[in-house]
């Protein structure tokens, strides 16, 4: 499953990347070098084996859906790049 | 006198602070004052808080003169730039963080300092924790304080932990936080002669510490011995509401574990782990190693590991995936820093690009890649179920042994830029510690020879899940007879 230059590109964009034209074959090739490496997961008799989802098994604990933070505006704001009247202040999404 | 306070172990100065020997100002001051010296070579801090160090080791000294002194009262120690400090810039080593600084502070570093420890400062690190010989730092690379003999070429201290393990190794703290996710307390200390312990996933809380692949990540201590590492993981350990995957166990007394003896324990040697172009030395130090455990007792069994080739290939599907999740939330939107573009989605490329160093972005990509549409099940399913089977092997060698020993890293430390061309050669650095993360394990690297050149060997014990204290009984054994006390030469 080799990656093109293509799917590089849509790849950059599914992840907001934005990576310079100069730079999209060399990523294609580490990328590739990458993944021919992992290739050999697929001598690995995996049938009838259930994917890992936790390191340790336990059940995950539960608690009331309640509030147990908040009222900090000035904390949440703190590091914004912009922010104005206790809003963050971000570029315009709609024309 | 202040040059040897620098020297001590945890334990040791622990001790002289009870004896009121000296006062924690004065084992701040002289840590502050070797910072001072040796960080313009070594690069091992990129936040120093000496004005917060002070307050934190004066408050400590009033509350030992009161007698009301906690377990860590005054000791100094590095903390690790992934873990969010409240006051103080946090970026885990990344240019996207810009000058991050917390309204909070995350559990771990608040156990120690509810314990009474002093924050020296930030450690350097690589960026996200993705590398594993510092050198994706936004910072530079941090030089190790060890040289090849009188070569004066610059070696790496490991990572990603080598901020940590480098200032433990040149007295620059009493000991450090650090964090694993395939290696990075482990290989560090293996390349600076220090201890390292990543404790059973689920153990130490991961709530502001910045997250890098969440199934993995686990926090630990770098410290000078085996005993030091088990002071610093009981203060780090414990439940905490705010990570769901936090054990809520009561946490054991592990420095009691240390001294125990290990007479009657079956000690598992993976035959998986005789790698080709293993250097001769290290094969020799884990027979050495063997050998040293069945004088104390143990009885060494050969196992059987079979899917461990397949470890660091499953991780880095399962790692690039969590991590590509984890780092959406960099937008440039709420924190760090942002670049201006014409419209919202090129203001994202733009901040992102300019933020990522080139291996986190190789990381996002491989990431987003295996988790799109059409690949998920040939990569990301497959991958965990080949952890399953890494988890399972384990399982099944836990039947007939009570820990397993094997070598940390399969070479010494190697100079800064001899593996960075070439990512793969670079991964394979986490060949014998990338398992114990994939299956929740605890696993110590300790100290255990110099190889020809002068560079230390670390051997690594790991356990079972939740038994860190028959690793520490296993690796105080092995340390009491390595009888390892070199230091590096100072040459900073």
């Amino acid at each position: 499953m080799a990656i093109d230059e293509n799917t590089v590109r849509r790849v950059a964009h599914l992840a907001r990347l934005a990576l310079p034209e100069e730079r999209v074959a060399p990523m294609a090739a580490e990328l590739n070098g990458i993944l021919a490496w992992i290739e050999q997961l697929g001598e690995v008799d995996v049938e009838g084996v259930e994917p890992m989802t936790s390191a340790v098994a336990v059940a995950l604990p539960m608690r009331d859906d309640v509030v147990t933070d908040g009222g900090a505006p000035v904390r949440v704001l703190a590091n914004a790049p912009k922010s104005e009247d206790g809003f963050f202040v971000v570029p315009k999404v709609v024309e | 006198m202040s040059a040897d306070l620098t020297k001590l172990t945890l334990k040791d100065a622990l001790d002289g602070l009870d004896r009121k020997a000296f006062s924690s100002r004065e084992l701040t001051d002289a840590f502050l004052a070797a910072i001072d010296a040796a960080n313009p070579a070594l690069n091992a801090y990129v936040v120093v808080t000496a004005n917060k160090a002070r307050a934190m080791a004066d408050a400590a000294d009033a509350r030992r003169a009161k007698g009301e002194a906690r377990p860590l009262d005054g000791a100094p120690l590095g903390i690790k730039d992934l873990f969010c400090t409240e006051g103080v810039r946090s970026t885990a080593c990344s240019a996207v963080l810009g000058n991050f600084t917390p309204t909070y502070e995350s559990t771990v570093t608040a156990r120690l300092f509810g314990d009474g420890a002093v924050m020296l400062g930030k450690l350097n690190m690589d960026e996200f924790a993705m590398g594993s010989s510092n050198e994706t730092s936004a910072f530079g690379p941090v030089v190790s304080p060890w040289r090849r003999g009188n070569d004066v070429a610059k070696l790496t201290p490991g990572g990603s932990s080598g901020g940590s393990a480098a200032a433990v190794a040149a007295d620059l703290c009493l000991g450090a936080t650090a964090t694993d996710t395939g290696g990075s307390i482990r290989q560090p200390a293996a390349f600076t002669g220090t201890v390292g312990i990543k404790p059973t996933y689920g153990r130490c809380s991961r709530w502001g510490i910045v997250a890098f692949a969440s199934s993995l990540d686990q926090a630990g201590p770098i410290a000078k011995t085996v005993e030091d590492s088990a002071i610093l993981l009981r203060s780090m350990a414990g439940h905490d509401p705010k990570d769901s995957t936090s054990l809520p166990l009561e946490t054991p007394d592990f420095a009691k574990a240390c001294g125990r003896s290990v007479k009657g324990l079956r000690i598992g040697i993976p035959k998986e782990y005789r790698v080709d172009g293993m250097p001769a030395e290290i094969e020799a130090l884990w027979r050495q190693g063997m050998a040293w455990l069945k004088d104390a007792g143990c009885e060494i069994v050969d196992i059987s590991l079979p899917h461990t080739k397949y470890a660091l290939p499953a991780y880095y599907i399962v790692a690039p995936a969590e991590a590509s999740s984890n780092l959406a939330r960099y937008d440039g939107m709420r924190f760090g820093a942002r670049a201006d573009g014409r419209d919202l989605t090129e203001t994202y490329e733009k901040s992102r690009a300019q933020g990522f160093g080139r291996e986190v972005q190789r990381r996002i990509l491989i990431g987003t890649y295996v988790l799109s549409a059409g690949y998920y099940d040939a990569y990301y399913l497959r991958a965990q179920k080949v952890r399953q089977r890494i988890a399972q092997d384990f399982r099944d060698a836990y039947e007939k042994v009570d820990a397993i020993l094997t070598p940390t890293a399969p070479s010494a430390a190697f100079g800064l830029g001899e593996k960075s061309g070439d990512p793969v050669q670079m991964y394979l650095n986490d060949i014998f510690t990338v398992t114990a993360n994939l299956a929740g394990l605890p696993g110590i690297s300790l100290p255990a020879a110099l190889d020809s050149a002068g560079l230390p060997l670390g051997l690594q014990v790991i356990g079972r899940a939740l038994d860190e204290e028959t690793v520490f009984a296993v690796a105080g054994a092995v340390e009491k007879a390595a009888g390892y006390t070199a230091k590096p030469a100072r040459w900073w």
